[in-house]
């Protein structure tokens, strides 16, 4: 039995989790007042030791710990083919791009959690068709352009239209829509656009041709591939492209469980808990497809420093570099002359708290043996406080 | 219908490529077109490209038709006996040389037997894939071919007899080795570029195993008994050059003995190596900052102090002196003139160098290490025989690094030494390790090369059997007396105050930005600050307007320029690079200024 009262005491001193584990594990030996005690004292004592001492330099260790083996990472990144998350940015690229906080990423991808497994492959294939977007080039089998009445003829694929599930009528409604200054008909089975410009030249028309190519059809927009991945149990949809919005729009969707890479897109949607959380899990994620280990509490407190303004900020001079309090460290990373300059036309004092304004003053930093001070003032000779 | 190009040029067209190319190709065969022509059709650019101009790099090929080499044993006998040599094969049309662009259609076999009907051509040698250096490498077909690439690399950098005429000649940084060898295990290379003439390595007895540690991590333990009989025993030379240059108003540098009285001159004892003409006689044993060549030259700028001199002589000293940290014999003494005309003097020192702690070695498969300690003879290990190694190597370096070549070439060396032969090892037609093994064994040895041995410190019997053999070492050219270097004080940069750089110079040992970093980390920010301390100053500010004050140490007494001799003036101790920064910001139209603050 586990003395609640008992467990009571130490609750604040030790975490949560922590005494979790203990109501867990007590039982199974079968421990008494005394001998509960006892471990919760030992429990509390490996606990305080464990804290980080005051004046460790926890920034500079976390800096060095995905410094040192970052230089190891290799610029190799696996193809594998055929493997359908493939094409992925990965190492070192991949890190920058998380930790400078990049608004536009080189590969968006999300992973598409459904509320419940699809019965069959037609069902499948229909969502999947719902979430691809799909161009007026996927579905057309000719364009050209015809000189003699200046307008541009389509003709659609059908038996793509079949499979695709989508209507003749649709798809002229879609380029109606996603284009102005044309006009969508049909006749014998063409799809006829013609400019509506006040003077059609055929260079003209050439453009709006190229244009109406990439007209949007079905599906949304920026998504160029999805493919069904088996993850454990679960049939999980990967998606080349981020949209979160859109996608969770559609009912199948588990809006509880499907993320995005997109950091900044997890902001806006989901908030910034979210996008902390994705933080963490894409640089680990990184990390280790190269075999490198690094505590996840080093990455935790990155993440917590990118987001902890409620917005991201990227470790760049722009984000959390830049918004040191101290002029001189700021001078002392990018760009010294407009910090300088800056300081100077306000008038900035630099108390000199931190590490680096020390350094370059030649001056002990407050850290370690550096941190400890005397509390009380000399006296002056004559027994006066100074 | 496919362009048809020579030389990158477009010169019509041909309806059928593949019949074109195999015409031309059969022309060429047959001697009609010159044999230097190629050929080749690329299909994805839809173009044909003949190619006749000179600086492509070709190779030739025997040619295989119909699944049949062209080269016959007749030819081979034939050419044994010298009756027919490559020319008579190039002009029958037995071999080939194909460019780059005609090896594409090209499918080449490795092996004689391997060629079947669709071969165009067959591989002269497997060997033809390997280069000069790297064929010398033994047993290459064992080894990564990583290691490959580093064992042919440090065979540059070896010790031997870099050219047979080296005493008549002035080359810097060049080494000569003592007693070189020609290799127990050798390549059909050796051979071809006369190695046996100039060897660079010698043929030591090796021992695989840990000797109270001190070659782990690719440490070598090297035998005193070795080093003392010669063991890599090398001469290191360096030339001092100094030339009369002739500067604008027909004044000259002087080579000679320096007066007294010029500038700079040194002490009387730097010069007394030198003779009545300013040049040392050979065979003096000089040291650094001796004077190797004295040398005056003519005032920098002329007229200066002309009028308030009363001194006659305006001549400097700029006399050549040994470099710093080194220490030599002259070995050898030019005079003569340069392309201008003007003396020349160059004088060449010469070192012996024993190998010491920190000299590098290497065998020849990409394993290198410096030496990590120096045993006397009566304390290494010994085997049953009574053999002690003259080298102990660490078998740490072998799992990872897959040199399985390294350990076949000690066998190789055990059996060579103790047969009295030189061991065929050119990498694809090597002695087999089976057949090597066998005659060890009929030597009288554990066929695996393993010997029982004894610790020589305590005459105690090992547990294990210790891999013992012979194999070729190299000396690499890279001494730590060339590159030993530690400071403590010395001189500094006018503009920092900071040491100067470089090893020449006596300059510092930068602790850099990183270094710094773990001084951080580790929280030991009093040693950081007086690691930083190389710069550090005393400067004075004015508490009035934040900004330097003066101080005047004769009268102690410190005033600012702005504030007058009324106000308080700080002494504070910082870098001087830091005042430097504050003076750069003033010349920007900043002003930083300095609040004080007691710290206690």
């Amino acid at each position: 039995m586990i003395d609640e009262g008992l467990l009571k005491e130490y609750k604040g001193k030790v975490p949560e989790p922590l005494l979790n584990d203990f109501r867990k594990h007590a039982t199974d030996f079968n421990l008494n007042k005394k001998q509960q005690k006892e471990v919760l004292d030992k429990l509390l004592e490996r606990y305080m030791t464990s804290k980080i001492h005051p004046g460790e330099a926890i920034g500079v260790i976390t800096a060095e710990s995905f410094g040192e083996p970052s230089t190891q990472m290799t610029l190799r990144t696996f193809h594998l083919a055929g493997v359908a998350e493939a094409n992925v940015t990965l190492g070192l690229p991949r890190l920058i791009e998380i930790f400078d906080a990049r608004k536009e990423i080189k590969t968006p991808m999300m992973e598409i959690h459904l509320k419940s497994q699809p019965k069959d492959d037609r069902e499948l294939e229909r969502l999947i068709s719902m979430i691809k977007e799909i161009k007026l080039s996927d579905i057309l089998s000719e364009i050209s352009v015809n000189i003699l009445h200046m307008y541009i003829e389509v003709k659609l694929n059908k038996s793509r239209l079949r499979d695709l599930q989508i209507k003749e009528e649709e798809v002229l409604k879609a380029i109606q829509v996603s284009m102005k200054n044309i006009e969508v008909s049909e006749k014998d089975g063409l799809l006829i656009i013609k400019p509506k410009l006040k003077e059609i030249t055929l260079p003209a028309v050439y453009a709006i041709k190229e244009k109406v190519k990439l007209a949007h059809v079905k599906g949304i927009e920026g998504i160029s591939q999805v493919l069904p991945v088996k993850r454990k149990d679960e049939l999980i949809l990967m998606a080349a492209g981020s949209s979160l919005k859109k996608v969770l729009e559609i009912d199948a969707v588990d809006e509880t469980t499907t993320i995005s890479n997109d950091i900044f897109e997890m902001v806006r949607v989901f908030g910034i808990e979210a996008a902390r959380q994705t933080i963490i899990n894409e640089s680990s994620k990184v990390l280790n497809d190269q075999g490198l280990e690094i505590d996840a509490r080093h990455i935790m407190f990155i993440s917590d420093l990118m987001t902890t303004t409620g917005g991201i900020k990227g470790v760049t001079r722009s984000g959390i570099t830049g918004e040191k309090e101290s002029v001189l460290a700021r001078a002392s990373f990018e760009t010294p002359i407009v910090h300088i300059i800056n300081a100077s036309l306000s008038g900035e004092t630099d108390y000199l708290n931190s590490v680096v304004e020390n350094i370059l003053i030649n001056q002990p930093v407050p850290l370690g043996t550096g941190l400890p001070s005397l509390v009380t003032s000399m006296k002056k000779e004559g027994g006066k406080k100074k | 219908m496919v362009d048809v190009y020579l030389d990158e040029k477009f010169v019509g067209i041909v309806d059928n490529p593949k019949e074109f190319v195999k015409l031309v190709k059969e022309e060429r065969r047959n001697g009609k077109l010159p044999k230097t022509l190629n050929i080749n059709y690329d299909v994805d650019f839809s173009e044909v490209a003949i190619h006749v101009a000179k600086g492509r790099a070709r190779r030739p090929l025997i040619i295989v038709e119909n699944g049949v080499p062209k080269l016959k044993e007749e030819h081979i006998t034939k050419l044994k006996n010298g009756e027919i040599d490559w020319q008579y094969l190039l002009d029958e049309s037995i071999l080939e040389y194909l460019d780059p662009n005609e090896e594409e259609d090209a499918y080449i076999a490795l092996k004689s037997k391997d060629v079947t009907k669709e071969h165009t051509h067959l591989e002269i040698s497997l060997i033809s894939i390997l280069g000069v250096i790297t064929s010398l490498v033994p047993y290459a077909n064992f080894g990564q071919s990583s290691r490959l690439n580093r064992g042919s690399k440090t065979q540059k950098q070896g010790l031997g007899l870099y050219v047979s005429n080296f005493l008549v000649r002035i080359d810097t940084d060049v080494s000569v080795m003592h007693y070189p060898q020609r290799p127990v295990v050798k390549s059909f290379m050796h051979d071809v570029i006369n190695y046996e003439k100039h060897p660079s390595g010698q043929n030591v007895t090796i021992a695989l195993m840990s000797y109270g540690g001190f070659n782990m991590q690719d440490a070598l333990i090297i035998n005193q008994g070795s080093v003392d009989r010669g063991y890599a025993r090398s001469t290191y030379f360096r030339p001092y050059v100094v030339e009369e240059l002739r500067y604008q108003g027909g004044l000259i540098d002087e080579i000679g003995l320096p007066d007294k009285d010029v500038k700079a001159y040194r002490v009387e004892e730097d010069y007394r190596f030198l003779e009545d003409d300013g040049i040392v006689y050979p065979g003096a044993k000089v040291h650094a900052d001796d004077v190797v060549i004295g040398k005056t030259s003519p005032p920098r700028f002329l007229g200066e102090l002309e009028e308030f001199s009363i001194a006659a002589n305006l001549r400097r000293e700029s006399s050549l002196t040994v470099r710093h940290g080194e220490e030599g014999i002259v070995d050898f003494v030019v005079v003569t003139e340069n392309g201008e005309g003007n003396k020349l003097v160059q004088v060449r020192l010469r070192d012996l160098r024993i190998p010491e702690i920190g000299d590098k070695f290497a065998s020849r498969h990409g394993q290198k290490g410096v030496i990590g300690c120096i045993v006397p003879h009566a304390d290494m290990p010994f085997t049953t025989s009574g053999v002690v190694p003259d080298l102990i190597f660490s078998p740490h370096s072998i799992p990872s690094r897959m040199t399985i070549s390294h350990l076949i070439e000690i066998i190789g060396g055990k059996v060579g030494a103790l047969a009295g032969r030189q061991i065929e090892a050119s990498t694809f037609s090597a002695e087999s390790e089976t057949d090597l093994r066998k005659l060890l064994l009929e030597l009288g040895f554990r066929e695996n090369g393993t010997e029982r041995m004894y610790n020589g410190m305590t005459g105690e019997e090992f547990e294990s059997n210790i891999f013992v053999g012979n194999m070729y070492y190299m000396k690499l050219k890279h001494m730590v007396a060339n590159k030993l270097h530690a400071r403590a004080s010395g001189r500094i940069q006018l503009l920092t105050r900071q040491p100067i750089e470089g090893r020449s110079k006596g300059g510092g040992l930068r602790l850099g930005e990183m270094e710094k970093d773990c001084f951080v980390a580790h929280g030991a920010s009093l040693l950081l600050k007086e690691r930083f301390d190389s710069d550090k100053t005393t400067i004075y500010i004015c508490e009035e307007c934040g900004m330097l004050a003066v101080h005047d140490s004769m009268r102690n007494k410190a005033f600012c320029t702005k504030c007058g001799a009324n106000i308080e003036v700080t002494a504070v101790e910082l870098s001087y690079a830091f005042k430097l920064l504050l003076d750069e910001l003033k010349s920007l139209g900043v002003y930083p200024q300095l609040h004080l603050k007691s710290k206690y």
